[in-house]
């Protein structure tokens, strides 16, 4: 394969000049909570059409993969993700800041990320035309199999109790059915109000759950207990600590790969599904939720990965992995580009073009989180006056920015006094989330299936694909009574 | 006296028209599009695309947009409704007659149902026709071969659409299996959230065939085979696929795109923005515009659009009716 020797695609002043200034433009808007990638995509596009196509495309890859590490800040320092997918970041990556570990945290997101991105990217560039082909194997049975073992870790997503967090699950399933029900058309407490028809949107509970209620907890605690300020929250992350997580990393970029090439879903799935496989293999696994490292290099690689990972359909049959992809699709149609079979052979550049734009805007969040790291971890050096209600005012302008409209600000406040007595009452935020992630694949996966299965639910067994997920399912969940019984009959012999 | 009176009246009044046109006809140099979805999406490119088209061309001096999202283009339309503002139009398609449909069981006047009623309809201007199309490699050649299959049996046939049971995805095969004779209600269709994963699905053989907007496959057509579509004749974009009604299959329906105005806005007011969004068309900015998104022009203006969305609203809420969604 000659990868070396189309370098020079992309090596002039001005592409160069585009995919900085792009990745850079896609961390700040990731990192704001409610701008998505996709969102800036979308409002860039009718400005790209005075670029060359390759530029253009190379300048969308770069946003996309700047934005996805963008939500990673936020979601450290403030407990706000910046965009779905940094949801999971969250979970570990705020406590870590709390303990005044910031830097580390934010290194350490760097870091992972680009390791997933890299993999990803070696993945496309690699196996883009024969992986796609696998994606066609995952249908809704297949999609429903995967939601049912990534629901299988609710129990035990935080280090809360697990009847907790199956309460916290349910609720997040119970908000994932508001709205029009997709096979039947009918819809559920929707209660007549127009907005929420389309179901109610994710990230301004996400925001209202993680960041609002976070400002509560802050506004709750008395100011005579002023935490001494920690200089030690702009060290970064040791050899022996990166190396510490290399298995998650590792795995975590293969899951985001994997899921990001599935046509329905993208980097928050994978993070999700990423996290809680970390936290099933982790030695320490009573630390996950408290700050433990693994617990930002596992979702953060394997939310990078599924970048890589969503451009494979999306180039290679015009189906994009993700909301982002959609819109970048759409951004080829502008150029007069088709996406699909054909690319390959009618635009061989492109792929290159595309591949290396991505590789260059990995290193550049690199560079940049790894410097920028010292420099925003100072955010939890600002007195927690002046911090938290410019927060507050982040929460309002970023749930109203996504689609302005008041209603998702509302949902915010509600979610962020919710979450607030949720919390206070020993509730963690992260299976509420989970549910309302999973809750709609797994519900809407469900119902096409059984449309496909002629009513037959048993079909579900005639899948390969599905009784391996049915297989890791009852492993998961009953993995440690089998575990207790075996041990129990070599006490006895 | 009577007679100075008389002379006096008439100077006002003719004075009145005069500066009434005068002040009229500069009224509409420039136009504010008001798009109830968000940037990127069918309504925005639509606003946008006809707003570049009509400055270029010299029919505005200026146009400028907003959007403003919420329950499904739901809050644009309650803006245009309660506010009124001056020389805005509001962008709008099929879904406006869709959802005062599903949502309120039929328009009851005077109910504040938000129905294409209650703004005032200026002009369809450009349209995408429904289409079935079938995998590359299935053994469906044409849509009566579909008919035939699931005639024998009905299991045999599922039908993949991009949106929720009921919606115009849904409706655009429910038409085609109607006019078949097939009961609409007894054919499997599967939703999914996307175009492009009902795409995938038909194309992993989850689903035969697929029931979407014809520029919805416009982009896959070397992997779909378009075997129907709900024009009146073979367009000039994709002229290998072919119509339902030449096959014998005498369904047609067009998702319309169009403008709206206030409530309260003045006939002339209306009169002039049809004509100049049908004048447009006639324009190189406009097909260079309609060109880079494949746009059909479908001119539709004032009356003639009012007496469409009437007949449209009548033969979708049969077929709902029949499909039982509403």
């Amino acid at each position: 394969m000659d990868i070396f020797s189309n370098i020079s695609l992309i090596l002039d002043a001005k592409t160069l000049a585009l995919i900085l200034g792009s990745t850079i433009t896609g961390v700040l808007i990731g990192a704001l909570p409610g701008l998505s990638s996709g969102m800036a995509i979308a409002l860039l596009l009718p400005f790209t059409i005075y670029l060359e196509p390759s530029q253009a495309i190379a300048a969308m890859a770069a946003l996309y993969c700047g934005g996805t590490f963008g939500g990673s800040i936020t979601a450290i320092l403030i407990n706000a993700p910046g965009a779905p997918p940094a949801a999971a970041t969250a979970f570990d990556g705020f406590p870590m800041a709390q303990k005044g570990q910031a830097g580390k945290a934010l290194g350490m997101a760097a870091v992972s990320s680009v390791v997933g991105g890299v993999i990803s990217l070696m993945v496309l560039i690699t196996f883009a035309p024969t992986l796609a082909r696998i994606a066609y194997k995952f249908g809704p049975p297949e999609y429903f199999a995967l939601a049912i073992f990534g629901l299988s870790m609710l129990a035990s997503i935080s280090s809360k109790s697990p009847v907790k967090n199956l309460i916290g699950g349910l609720i997040g399933l119970f908000v994932a059915t508001i709205g029009v029900h997709l096979t039947t058309g009918i819809s559920r407490f929707t209660f007549g109000v127009d907005e929420l028809f389309e179901g109610i949107s994710f990230v301004p509970v996400l925001i209202g759950l993680f960041a609002m209620s976070e400002i509560l907890v802050q506004a709750s605690k008395s100011e005579l207990l002023l935490e001494r300020i920690k200089f030690s929250a702009i060290k970064l992350p040791s050899i022996s600590e990166f190396k510490s997580c290399g298995k998650s990393i590792l795995r975590s970029s293969g899951i985001g790969t994997f899921i990001g090439i599935l046509p329905a879903e993208g980097g928050t799935v994978s993070a999700m599904i990423g996290y809680n496989e970390a936290r099933r293999w982790s030695k320490n696994k009573e630390n996950f939720g408290k700050g433990e490292i693994e617990g930002v290099a596992a979702p953060e690689s394997a939310n990078n990965a599924a970048t890589g990972g969503a451009m494979i359909p999306t180039l290679a049959l015009g189906i994009p992995g993700s909301a982002t992809t959609a819109v970048i699709l759409g951004g080829f149609q502008i150029h007069g580009l088709r996406a699909g079979p054909y690319l390959f052979e009618q635009q061989p550049d492109l792929l290159y073009t595309i591949f290396y734009g991505m590789l260059l805007a990995n290193f550049i969040f690199l560079v940049f989180g790894l410097m920028g790291a010292k420099i925003f971890s100072r955010i939890s050096l600002i007195p927690r006056g002046y911090l938290w209600p410019s927060v507050f005012v982040f929460c309002l302008v970023g749930s109203y920015g996504l689609s302005q409209s008041m209603v998702d600000v509302y949902i915010m406040l509600i979610s962020g006094v919710m979450g607030f007595f949720l919390r206070r009452y020993g509730f963690s935020p992260a299976p509420i989330i989970m549910g309302i992630v999973l809750g709609e694949l797994v519900e809407n996966s469900l119902a096409q299936s059984i449309i496909i299965f002629d009513q037959n639910i048993f079909m579900f067994f005639t899948r390969p694909i599905c009784l391996l997920f049915f297989g890791l399912t009852f492993l998961s969940l009953f993995y440690r009574p089998i575990k207790n019984l075996i041990m129990k009959g070599k006490k006895d012999e | 006296m009577i007679n100075i009176k008389k002379i006096l009246s008439v100077l006002f009044s003719a004075i009145l028209l005069i500066s009434a046109t005068a002040t009229n006809s500069i009224a509409i140099d420039k136009i504010h599009f008001v798009i109830g979805g968000g940037a990127g999406g069918g309504w925005d490119g639509t606003a946008r695309g006809t707003g570049e088209a009509l400055t270029k061309a010299g029919f505005l001096k200026s146009a400028s947009f907003e959007n403003m999202s919420g329950g499904g283009g739901g809050k644009a339309l309650a803006y245009m409704i309660n506010t009124k503002p001056e020389n805005t139009v509001l962008v709008q398609s099929t879904p406006l007659v869709l959802r005062s449909i599903t949502r309120h069981k039929g328009y009851v006047s005077g109910s504040g149902t938000l129905s294409y009623k209650d703004v005032v309809p200026i002009a369809g201007v450009i349209g995408d026709y429904g289409a079935i199309a079938v995998a590359k490699n299935s053994p469906y050649k044409n849509f009566a071969d579909v008919v035939k299959a699931y005639k024998a049996d009905p299991n045999s046939i599922k039908m993949a659409g991009g949106s929720v049971r009921g919606s115009m995805d849904h409706l655009i095969g429910a038409l085609a299996f109607q006019a078949a004779g097939a009961n609409p209600n007894d054919v499997a269709y599967i939703p999914y959230d996307a175009g492009g994963k009902a795409l995938a699905g038909l194309l992993s053989g989850e689903t035969q065939i697929i029931s979407t907007g014809l520029g919805e496959l416009m982009g896959a057509r070397d992997q779909v085979r378009i075997i129907g579509i709900t024009a009146p004749d073979r367009v000039s974009d994709a002229p290998d696929a072919p119509t339902l009604k030449e096959q014998g299959y005498d369904v047609q329906f067009v998702n319309w795109r169009g403008f709206f105005g206030p409530p309260g806005m003045s006939n002339k007011d209306k009169k002039a923005i049809a004509k100049m969004l049908g004048d447009v068309q006639k324009t190189p900015e406009w097909e260079t515009v309609r060109a880079r998104n494949a746009w059909v022009n479908i001119y539709n203006p004032d009356k003639k659009f009012v007496k469409f969305l009437k007949t449209q609203t009548k033969e979708m809420t049969d077929l709902m009716k029949k499909l039982g969604v509403i």
